[in-house]
């Protein structure tokens, strides 16, 4: 019965895009909880909504207009944390709020959009196409070359901003490089569980993982498992059950946080 | 065995001037620190000496005034392998980050290594010689948010050994430890400096300690009051005393 599942060209485009975004979410998730940057992931899965409506409003492929408008504003966004002319996280909710204003009413001139909008909004693997597939997973690869190229520049960048300017990392090019990341990791993700629930993609397995202890490169490893478990599990049981893909991919997320957490604090 | 060349100056500033705001904390200050050197920036509380530390280390610019490290103008400098740093809040960062001892000691090496280089078994071998120098080596598998305030910032100090600068920077190392632990603490430092030739800058409101282990004073008190040998310093200061506080010191002993 398990394999009636491959029978459908769709379930197979869905766990592809679906591995590679339970891959690459938690390596983005951990400099960004560290950081106490989880908000960003939030932010930016809203502006990609804006850039979502574009897309749908001309007839472009909303992965690419998408993805265009996240890196845009965390660009603006780091340009505004730096400039210390507004507070971070007040800078986070200019461009949260922005952009989904500026969503709602771009989805209000094209009408009869709103079908679609909704597979965004809460992510639909049966909406995944080849293109997003071959899209997604150039990105993956762009984010996991940069993350392996400033690997030990980021870890301590967010271990300690002042010490690793001192030894000489250029932490202003670090800082941005992350957060182009985490737009891109946002924009690559929506496919699967829509804009409304990526931060807890790029988030939870992430959180759960930090409880239990260990070191950076373990603490990296255990999310892995926990979001790779997370993602196929709930596109599987979504499918036989015919649920919602993302949202049953967080609840087993949070599912598996309870339980570690909970064991942990005996 | 006499290490202190003055002959070579690493460290300048030059009418250093710095203000948040209307504020003014510094007030053309210059000072030189030479190779071997162990120079304590003493002052109370809110007198600019962690504000002067900075300037130095390049993290926040001045607004008047130069630095120079290694005879090279600060905004030229490239060599920041040779400065290793200990930063203030190293005894109260999250403890829940998730970075063994031998992790964190490996990110002294960056600075060695830079961009696009990954790390080698030479850097392991530089990392537990460095955790050899402080005694936790035997600590290097545990987690940094584990240990004691006076194991984590001997981690620190690891760290910043890890890349083998000429000088070290340290601003408030004992805030937050218990006494016996600041004892050894400063064994350590004063080992380093005496024997490794180190160099060691030492930012700290604890006179009395900073009197007994340093070869030279620098008192900040949004100027620079005074810069002087230890010696002279308590001869003034019994006539003097530094923004209220009195220095009361029985004996000391000290080496030149």
């Amino acid at each position: 019965m398990i394999f009636d599942l491959f029978q459908y060209g769709f379930v197979i485009r869905g766990l592809e895009a679906g591995i590679i975004v339970a891959i690459i979410a938690p390596l983005i998730g951990i400099f960004l909880v560290l950081r106490r940057y989880s908000l960003i992931a939030d932010t930016l899965s809203h502006v990609s909504l804006a850039g979502i409506a574009i897309g749908l409003l001309f007839g472009i492929n909303p992965v690419l207009t998408a993805i265009i408008t996240t890196v845009v504003a965390s660009l603006g966004i780091e340009k505004l944390r730096v400039s210390n002319k507004v507070y971070g996280e007040s800078a986070l909710a200019l461009f949260l709020s922005g952009s989904l204003a500026l969503a709602i009413v771009l989805l209000s001139l094209g009408k009869g959009l709103n079908a679609n909008l909704f597979n965004y909004l809460f992510g639909s693997i049966v909406t995944v196409t080849t293109t997003d597939v071959f899209i997604i997973a150039l990105l993956a690869l762009i984010v996991l070359a940069t993350i392996s190229i400033f690997y030990k520049e980021l870890v301590y960048v967010t271990f300690d901003e002042d010490a690793a300017k001192v030894s000489g990392i250029p932490t202003r090019l670090i800082n941005t490089i992350l957060i182009v990341l985490a737009a891109l990791t946002v924009s690559l993700s929506i496919p699967i569980v829509g804009v409304l629930l990526i931060a807890a993609l790029i988030v939870v397995p992430v959180v759960t993982a930090l409880q239990l202890k260990k070191s950076f490169t373990q603490t990296i490893l255990y999310a892995e498992v926990i979001s790779l478990f997370s993602v196929i599990a709930g596109i599987v049981s979504s499918f036989y059950l015919n649920l919602s893909t993302g949202g049953t991919i967080v609840l087993i997320m949070l599912a598996v946080f309870v339980l570690v957490f909970t064991t942990k604090q005996k | 065995m006499q290490i202190t060349d003055h002959t070579k100056t690493i460290i300048e500033a030059e009418g250093i001037s710095f203000s948040y705001g209307d504020d003014e904390v510094l007030k053309d200050i210059s000072l030189e620190v030479h190779k071997g050197d162990y120079l304590g920036i003493i002052g109370p509380n809110g007198a600019g000496k962690t504000t002067f530390l900075k300037i130095l280390l390049g993290l926040l610019k001045p607004a008047s005034g130069k630095v120079r490290l290694f005879g090279q103008d600060i905004s030229e400098f490239k060599d920041w392998w040779r400065i290793g740093y200990v930063p203030q809040k190293a005894t109260n960062f999250d403890a829940n980050f998730p970075s063994t001892v031998e992790e964190t000691v490996l990110m002294g090496r960056y600075s060695r290594k830079g961009l696009f280089r990954r790390l080698s078994k030479e850097d392991i071998q530089f990392t537990e010689q460095a955790l050899k120098q402080v005694e936790m080596l035997e600590y290097k598998d545990r987690l940094i948010g584990e240990l004691s305030g006076g194991q984590q910032q001997r981690v620190f100090i690891a760290r910043a050994l890890a890349g083998q600068p000429e000088v070290i920077f340290l601003d408030e190392p004992t805030t937050g430890i218990d006494e016996k632990s600041q004892q050894e603490f400063y064994a350590l430092l004063r080992k380093l400096n005496r024997e490794l030739g180190l160099t060691l800058v030492l930012v700290s409101h604890d006179i009395e300690m900073v009197t007994k282990e340093v070869m030279h004073i620098a008192c900040i008190d949004h100027t620079l009051v005074c810069h002087t040998s230890p010696e002279e310093y308590l001869k003034e200061s019994e006539s003097i005393s530094i923004a209220g506080q009195k220095v009361k010191i029985m004996e000391h002993h000290h080496r030149h």
